[in-house]
């Protein structure tokens, strides 16, 4: 299939970018659209122009590494798929594609369509952990821990941290990727005990880094490569409120 | 205090604020609706509503304070969002996200900008004086004639207009304002919101039904003097 990207180029931090044309021709429908990138690739080198520089790692949906907006919609918008599991059977020959990078303000374009995604880190560092004794590993059963909760506990787990949620949310907010991990944390033994300092430090932290505030659009579920759901969120905000009162 | 610079604290104040204005909303709705029983029915609940007195007031700064926080916050917030997002995408699709709930402060502010003429035409009376309740002359039971000031001022389309207007206004922030303070309470199991989402806007055309009957029924001489 022959195809028609609007590529966005940003040579640096401080570049404004803009959008450029490129033909890609003889495309395979069986590529992923990080295989279709890398052969458009080959052929600005050939021709002597740099080549489009994109986020990936593992190809396989699980790192959260590549994050491109495509056609407006954070990964293409196919339900629970990664960029690099999107295949180009999806598109139709002849197509326009436009391929942009995460946007937001905590997210700084580096070059291309890579973004600084620090940001999450950041939150992260504020109270995605269990702060526990290392040493030998514990008895498989020392902690018993209920199948509803064990599932609750593994949805919330399924975050990549690739940061689709900020790029689709109409105020850049990283409430699901916070959520996720506040909800996740609180339902364990292991993260209990620390739930109310952990609710409070994450979002405040979020705020701190440049995210915006959440307004239950709820294009972060949408947007989700993983399915993440919204109910997290619901979650968060009854741990602030329980951590609020006490 | 944590509730008021926090991202989730403040986005609970909108939500006990704005649930509390569906309170008044809803018992404004009822009282107003006392128009369909004629002058006996509003001007009746007029003068049971003045003789309350000092508590009038009471309620009164309750509610500016409700509005206060709540628009204080609204517009907070807002702006914070749009400094989050300063590029935009050459193309943005939105999968979720509807017209209601990306418009919700633009709804809000066109709701304080009707508030504002409503509190001029109905409560100080000074828009359209030669029809208010102040000078028309005392009903047959020597009540303020609120009946004879409704039906006189939606007759007119100008104004019928700036009511119907400001209740789509009202529709369509509460469309997605019913179930977002539903789920900023944190009363969402997943499941649960779909039916919560369509129950919002469900009540949401409930209210702009109700609403809009007062003046498109006065307007279609449905009600008349
Ligand atoms: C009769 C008057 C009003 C009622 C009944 C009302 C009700 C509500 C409700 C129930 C919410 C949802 C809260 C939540 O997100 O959890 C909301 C949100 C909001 N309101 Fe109002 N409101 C009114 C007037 C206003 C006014 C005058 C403004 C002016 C700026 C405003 C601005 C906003 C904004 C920006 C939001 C968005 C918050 C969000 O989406 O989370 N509202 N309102
Ligand atoms: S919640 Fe979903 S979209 Fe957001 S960072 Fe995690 S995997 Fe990506
Ligand atoms: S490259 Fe790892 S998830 Fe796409």
């Amino acid at each position: 299939m022959d195809l028609t990207l609007h590529v966005w180029r940003q040579s640096g931090p401080k570049d404004k970018g803009k959008l450029e044309t490129y033909p890609a021709k003889g495309i395979s429908p069986d590529m992923s659209f990080l295989e279709m990138l890398d052969e458009v690739n080959e052929e600005l080198i050939k021709t002597g122009k740099s080549p489009i520089v994109f986020d990936h790692d593992c190809r396989e949906g699980i790192c959260g590494m590549c994050s491109q907006t495509i056609n407006g919609k954070a990964h293409g918008g196919q339900d629970r798929t990664t960029v690099c599991q999107l295949h180009m059977r999806s598109f139709k020959d002849g197509d326009e594609i436009f391929i942009e990078p995460w946007r937001a303000r905590a997210f700084p374009v580096i070059k291309d369509l890579i973004v600084d995604r620090t940001a999450l880190d950041t939150i992260m560092q504020a109270g995605g952990y269990t702060s526990c004794h290392t040493g030998g590993v514990p008895d498989g059963n020392a902690h018993p821990i209920g199948k509803p909760v064990a599932d609750y506990a593994m949805d919330a787990a399924e975050c990549i941290g690739c940061g689709a949620c900020v790029a689709g949310c109409p105020n850049s907010s990283a409430m699901l990727f916070t959520s996720a991990k506040v909800a996740q944390l609180a339902v364990l033994p292991q993260g209990k005990h620390e739930a109310m300092a952990r609710v409070m430090n994450m979002t405040d932290t979020m705020q701190a880094a440049g995210f915006g505030n959440c307004t239950n659009h709820l294009e972060c579920e949408a947007s989700c490569p993983k399915g993440v759901s919204v109910k997290f969120i619901a979650k968060l905000n009854r741990e602030y409120m329980k951590a609020l009162v006490s | 205090m944590h509730l008021i610079q926090s991202t989730v604290g403040r986005k609970i104040l909108m939500a006990v604020t704005g649930l509390l204005l569906v309170g008044f909303v809803t018992i404004h709705l009822l009282g107003n609706l006392s128009v369909f029983a004629g002058p006996d029915g509003i001007n009746a609940y007029a003068v049971k509503l003045h003789s309350l007195g000092a508590l009038v007031w009471v309620f009164r700064a309750a509610i500016l304070a409700l509005f206060v926080v709540h628009i204080t916050f609204g517009v907070m917030l807002s702006m914070e969002n749009s400094t989050a997002t300063p590029s935009n995408y050459a193309i943005k699709s939105r999968m979720k996200t509807t017209f209601s709930s990306e418009s919700m402060l633009y709804t809000g502010l066109i709701l304080l900008a009707f508030l504002i003429y409503h509190l001029l035409h109905f409560t100080v009376q000074i828009t359209n004086p030669e029809i208010s309740a102040g000078t028309l002359p005392l009903d047959a039971a020597m009540r303020p004639d609120v009946f004879s000031m409704m039906v006189l001022s939606f007759q007119k389309v100008f104004i019928s207009l700036v009511y119907i207007v400001g209740m789509i206004a009202l529709f369509l922030h509460l469309s997605h304002g019913l179930s977002s303070f539903v789920q900023t309470f944190g009363l969402n199991n997943g499941p649960s919101l779909e039916k919560v989402t369509l129950g919002g806007k469900l009540v949401a055309v409930g209210f702009l039904l109700a609403y809009v009957a007062i003046p498109v029924l006065i307007l279609a001489r449905f009600v008349n003097i």
